[in-house]
């Protein structure tokens, strides 16, 4: 690791703290009804949204309401943008005249933007066109996260209110959630990105004259609009197929660090948003310090293992130690405009929150390095974690701590003044059940069939891990690929478009369910009897219990995977 | 209100519980250990094992371990091989949860065997026109009228409605001193199973066959009608899906470890054996195994103080109470208060208060009354009179009226709370005064009682009565606070005198002046804030509050109708017994956390045993996990298999036992138990699975 690598993780994360608060407190109000300074332009339009939808605004919802409005959305989305692709050929906006997408494929995919997984078992220059790009899967980037945050903000109503049988309305927090959020957002930052480079236009693909005298053919497309939202709305599924590695989509360092930045924010912003709801900003901090403790031992584990490179190379006398004209380590895959420490942090990044949006091939990564990806996500992308879903999901976590070990203080374990009991209980582990069940059923049942194995390039562990990596992915909405996989099958798109809506919905409807339990909950208030849930102590707990929760249930499989890897790669052994 | 009987605190005794429960009965009593060992083998029906899904998981995984084993000696291999062992392992691990089970079960019901005994044909001589007629006791209905002599048992529950007699309650106190009984009043109530010493009663049996105090508490302590607790389910429900997660962790093991043997081309898949060994070891078995054997210990620990709970769900209510209402008279005080002095008004002699003091408390038989005729008689020499002589009539103290005194040769003798008295004075034409506001001012100041005696419409002077706080309370109080818990003093003296007792007892609120229904009012208010009351009563007009509370500790000298509306009955009619039952609740809160934590956390240890042993031939490099140096594979997975069954064993007596409870605030709770066992749990099986396999490398068992 280099001092200069080591300072721009640093810088990343500072700049990132320093974010938390200002757009966290912008958000509680957003969602609380408050003014904010863009009510004066934006009120206006949401008024407009309401009247044209009939959206009656003061209308509360019970749980089962709100996660019927989430259901019915996904549905009729997941359906028109299957029919979308179905008929493309026939639509405008298709300069390059792109065939209709073959059903099983559009099922993946609509899936896939769906649930904001943006899994794409497709090459997006050669399949989708213009219009599919902006109507179909741009539009889901802002759906699926607008629901991801207004489902997070229901499950927060579930601790800040009592006594209550509703949780909000799920029609106005998703809109207030694009409204006031991503568009403003997304509209700012795609003109900042355009100033780097990143393309935005309607051509048809430029021919181009390589030095060689080659043609090649360049991409050209809408690209910019969809880049923002990709990554703020940690959907991760790019405009094309080298995704955030494309000089197209990210350019320069510079769009590479804001491209991190988009990232997090919003998950970031959503603790103190969180600390702000329930009225104790420091249990949002406590949630902010677990995940910033995982999220570094995350970023250290892949930049080491990558600046340590390969030492089956360094054996043959390559030089894989950083000298001041070369990275070093582990360069396989990676872009150089961003070197190793970039590229470590930007596959913590992508996978710690549920983007999978990558700037290089996680397929290349030392096995450590793809060890960590792969386990971020089935700690169940809580650290930061997806829009919404990052909170919702530690909060699910932070159940689960308290069960285990509030017991331990001789009370009924309760989290911010709620009693957790038998339904909350049962919820919550509904929720991991169908995590484990999804991943490890679905990897087990395709692993050994002829169908998977035709479509790896390669065998023994590393193998293992990619088919696992797959599932992994979709069961966790996380849609980045370990790659090595071609995943265009029918039966890769068939069960990988189930698993990933059993990991969205799966684990949305029992947390909800748990939040109109909690939220019909009297407050207890808070005694020296009470388990504190601010403080070191509940941090390092809360850390614990998600390593432990993952570790236990995925251990095993991870050990035939990138663990033995691991220990194949340092005593000198290959596979093809 | 006064209560028979006040045990007297143990002051330097700085836990909670009392040691009076470690006395009761030695925690591995041999008899219930033999029968313990009879029902860990009768509990193997899958019936009954299937109520706690880990263990069930165990037996049905025993059961296949059992075929296999059964089958590889049928091909001719040697007894005592690796499967048979681990077979024998296996059963083990239920076993071992069963008998814990059994242990818990064994204690309650050695104690509802000596209780059936008192049951024994009773026969009543029950009352039909006059008459009486023998039948068996078990033939008595609610509603029947019985009579009941000296030397004879009482046939079942009842209310005395005629008659005062000494009854022995040993069968159901343990308490050998007789109690009085007596129709009317809040001493009427008589239980089925005692026995009358002296003289007779009738009695209205109020409940019907099965459905007796003494059922109640058989079933009870018996555990016949045990139903899970609500923390317990949830805790069931998180182990089950636990197990269910860990299952799929080991079931999904086989395809992967056979896509591993295919492209590795060398070594074989796991066998169902090793397979079946790392569910068990991962499962919570230790929680599982001792769960139940946790609730049915927490009972029973309420019952070795002597209380009654009617369900588990209130001892658990208990452990997460935050306010607790404690009656000032019996409780914080001695219940005694004693009059010191007398204190005339201007123009009025000392001797005249006392004697009209004296004339006011003849027929009042509280311990305050009693004391004033005494201190009249010590002080100024004035005999109690024969009031029969004269045209007397008592009027007796009521919540309501707040005052007593006597009706005598056309006086009207009063003594009574201040502003009742003075109220009794206006009504007669009398007019407040200056004076008396001042004295009585002065004796609530320093935490004493003011009574006030008036004769008709002229106030004489006041009495001073002083409360005694009982020793050690102060520092009780102040353990609660550290627990989290608000103490609030419930007082029927006025707003001075309460606060002065509860600035002494050191207790952080209280309720003065209070009726039955600001008590209801208060507990209404505090259930409200989300908070959990506990409240101790005995007298019926507590009926309601007591039901009304998360946690109603009923005396057992109260009446039949305080005891129907709590939660749980204190045989030692002991109020402070309360803060002990709170604590009995945190404690059966924190050993369940405790062991769950302790079992979750060992299994990052049987990871590393077994994994790498089961890989050992597809990927030799995979030795790097075996972090303990195991000997062989199979010596690894049998070593977890053993620890894993021998750690229940070695849990059972805190299982049974509890966990250490000290009151402190629940940071220092959780730090403490955290670094205990969760990292205690991680470490602990590390070297006691490298010993276990040093062993059975030594024996040659693997």
């Amino acid at each position: 690791m280099t001092t200069n690598g080591l300072f721009q993780i640093g810088l990343y994360l500072a700049v990132l703290l320093l974010l938390v608060k200002p757009l966290g407190a912008y958000m509680a109000r957003v969602f609380q009804s408050e003014r904010t300074f863009l009510h004066p332009v934006l009120r206006p339009i949401e008024n407009l949204i309401y009247r044209i939808c009939g959206i009656e605004e003061a209308a509360e919802q019970s749980w089962k309401r709100y996660a019927g409005g989430a259901l019915v959305f996904s549905a009729v989305g997941m359906l028109l943008t299957y029919l979308l692709m179905r008929v493309q050929q026939w639509l405008p906006w298709n300069p390059q005249g792109l065939g209709n997408v073959a059903a099983d494929l559009s099922w993946n995919t609509a899936a896939s933007f769906t649930t904001n997984t943006n899994w794409q078992s497709y090459t997006p220059e050669t399949t989708m066109s213009y219009l599919t790009e902006m109507a179909a899967l741009a539009t889901h980037n802002f759906f699926s996260a607008a629901m991801g945050m207004a489902v997070a903000i229901a499950v927060v109503r579930g601790f800040s209110r009592h006594s209550s049988k509703t949780l909000g309305n799920f029609w106005v927090d998703f809109t207030r959630s694009i409204v006031y959020i991503l568009l403003p957002l997304s509209i700012v930052v795609a003109l900042l990105l355009c100033s780097q480079g990143v393309i935005q236009n309607l051509h048809p693909y430029t021919k181009a004259a390589t030095l060689e005298g080659a043609v090649q053919t360049l991409p050209q497309g809408p690209a910019a609009s969809q880049e923002v939202i990709k990554l703020l709305g940690t959907n991760g599924g790019g405009f094309l197929n080298a995704n955030s590695a494309h000089p197209y989509e990210n350019p320069t360092p510079f769009t590479n660090f804001i491209q991190m930045l988009l990232i997090f924010v919003i998950p970031a912003g959503l603790t103190y948003t969180f600390g702000k709801m329930v009225k104790d900003t420091r249990q949002g901090w406590a949630l902010l310090a677990a995940m910033t403790v995982l999220f570094l031992a995350g970023v250290f584990v892949v930049y080491s293992a990558e600046q340590g490179g390969n030492p089956i190379l360094a054996k043959r006398g390559l030089q894989t130690q950083a000298t001041a004209t070369q990275p070093g380590g582990n360069m396989e895959g990676k872009e150089v405009r961003f070197g190793i420490a970039n590229t470590a942090l930007f596959t913590v990044i992508t996978t710690d929150a549920s983007c999978g949006a990558i700037n290089n091939a996680h397929d290349s990564l030392t096995p450590l390095g793809g060890l960590v990806p792969l386990v971020n996500i089935e700690l169940g992308e809580v650290v930061f974690g997806g829009v919404g879903s990052g909170l919702y999901g530690i909060l699910l976590f932070a159940i689960l701590a308290v069960f285990i070990a509030g017991l331990m203080v001789g009370r009924t374990p309760e989290y911010l003044g709620k009693k957790i009991e038998q339904k909350e209980v049962k919820m919550v582990m509904l929720s991991v059940l169908v995590m484990a069940f999804s991943i490890l059923g679905f990897a087990a049942a395709g692993i050994n069939l002829s169908t998977v194995g035709n479509s790896l390039t390669n065998h023994g562990p590393h193998g293992l891990s990619e088919v696992l990596y797959a599932y992994t992915s979709a069961v966790g909405n996380n849609g980045s690929a370990f790659a090595g996989l071609n995943a265009n099958t029918m039966y890769l798109n068939v069960t990988l478009g189930l698993a990933m809506l059993f990991g969205r919905f799966l684990m949305l409807i029992p947390l909800l369910a748990a939040a109109g339990s909690l939220a019909a909950k009297k407050q207890v208030p808070v005694s020296a009897g009470t388990f504190p849930t601010h403080g070191p102590l509940f941090v390092a707990l809360l850390v614990g219990v998600v390593v432990i929760v993952g570790a236990l249930t995925f251990f095993p499989a991870l050990s035939l995977g990138p663990v033995v890897e691991h220990f194949l790669m340092q005593q000198g052994r290959l596979w093809s | 209100m006064p209560v028979a009987t006040v045990t007297p605190v143990n002051t330097d005794d700085t836990s909670l519980i009392s040691k009076r429960a470690a006395r009761a009965r030695p925690l591995f009593d041999p008899p219930i250990v033999k029968r313990a060992i009879g029902d860990s083998f009768v509990k193997l029906n899958p019936r009954a094992m299937m109520k706690n899904p880990v263990m069930f998981v165990v037996e049905v995984g025993a059961v296949m371990t059992t075929i296999l084993a059964a089958r590889d000696l049928a091909s001719g291999a040697a007894l005592g091989g690796f499967t048979f062992q681990i077979t024998l392992w296996l059963w083990f691990t239920v076993l071992f949860a069963n008998f814990a089970e059994a242990m818990a079960e064994g204690r309650g019901k050695a104690q509802a065997d000596t209780l059936r005994k008192t049951k024994t044909e009773t026969t009543a001589r029950k009352l039909i026109n006059g008459k009486t007629e023998t039948v068996a006791a078990t033939m008595l209905r609610a509603g029947d009228v019985v009579l009941v002599e000296a030397g004879e048992t009482i046939p079942g529950d009842g209310d005395v409605i005629e008659g005062i007699a000494s009854v022995d309650e040993s069968a159901i106190t343990g308490e050998s001193a007789p109690v009085i009984r007596e129709s009317g009043g809040d001493r009427s109530a008589v239980t089925g199973g005692t026995k009358v010493l002296s003289d007779w009663i009738k009695v209205k049996i109020t409940s019907n066959p099965g459905e007796t105090f003494l059922d109640r508490m058989i079933a009870l302590v018996e555990g016949a009608e045990r139903q899970k607790t609500p923390n317990e389910i949830a805790l069931n429900i998180m182990i089950a899906g636990l197990t269910l997660v860990f299952l799929l962790a080991v079931v999904t093991l086989q395809p992967f470890a056979a896509f591993s043997v295919h492209s590795s081309g060398s070594g074989t898949a796991p066998s169902v054996t090793v397979l079946i060994s790392l569910l068990v070891c991962l499962i919570p078995t230790t929680i599982g195994g001792l769960l139940s054997a946790i609730g049915i210990a927490g009972m029973d620990r309420v019952m070795q103080h002597n209380v009654l709970a009617m369900s588990g769900k209130a001892v658990e209510a208990a452990g997460d109470v935050n306010t607790l209402l404690l009656d000032k008279t019996g409780t914080i005080t001695l219940g005694n208060r004693q009059a010191v002095e007398f204190i005339p008004l201007n123009g009025v002699t000392e001797a005249e208060v006392a004697d009209a003091a004296q004339l006011s408390s003849l027929a009042d038989e509280t311990p305050e009354g009693r004391s004033i005729v005494v201190l009249a008689k010590q002080r100024y020499n004035i005999r109690g009179r024969e009031v029969a002589e004269h045209e007397a009539h008592f009027i007796p103290f009521t919540a309501q009226t707040r005052m007593s005194g006597v009706d005598i040769d056309g006086r009207q003798v009063r003594k009574g709370a201040t502003d009742s008295v003075m109220e009794f004075v206006a009504e007669h034409g009398g007019a407040p005064c200056g004076e008396l506001t001042e004295i009585t001012d002065r004796i609530s100041r320093s935490g004493g009682t003011p009574l006030v005696v008036a004769d008709g419409g002229r106030a004489l002077g006041v009495v001073h009565l002083k409360d005694v706080v009982k020793g050690g309370m102060r520092e009780r109080f102040e353990q609660l606070r550290a627990m989290g818990i608000r103490t609030v003093m419930i007082t029927g003296d006025n707003p001075l005198t309460a606060s002065a007792i509860a600035a002494e007892a050191g207790v952080d609120d209280f309720l003065a002046q209070a009726t039955p229904r600001d008590k209801m009012d208060l507990i209404k208010k505090e259930q409200a804030g989300g908070r959990l009351v506990a409240m101790t009563g005995d007298g019926t007009n507590d009926a309601p509050a007591l039901a009304q509370a998360d946690v109603g500790l009923a005396m057992n000298t109260g009446t039949m109708a305080a005891k129907e509306a709590g939660n749980m009955v204190d045989l030692d009619s002991n109020p402070t017994k309360l803060i002990e039952i709170v604590a009995i609740g945190k404690q059966l809160l924190m050993t369940r956390g405790a062991l769950f934590t302790f079992s979750i956390a060992n299994d990052v240890a049987k990871y590393f045993a077994i994994l790498p042993a089961m890989f050992m031939v597809t990927y030799p490099e995979m030795g790097k996990l075996n972090i303990m140096g195991l000997h062989t594979p199979q010596s690894a997975v049998l070593a977890a298999v053993i620890f894993n069954a021998l750690i229940i064993m070695a849990l059972i007596p805190l299982a049974l036992r509890g966990v250490k409870y000290r009151p402190m605030s629940a940071a220092s709770l959780l730090r403490r138990n955290l670094l205990i066992y969760g990292v205690g749990g991680v470490i602990a099986p590390f070297p006691g699975i490298w010993l276990i396999d040093r062993l059975l490398g030594l024996l040659r068992l693997a």
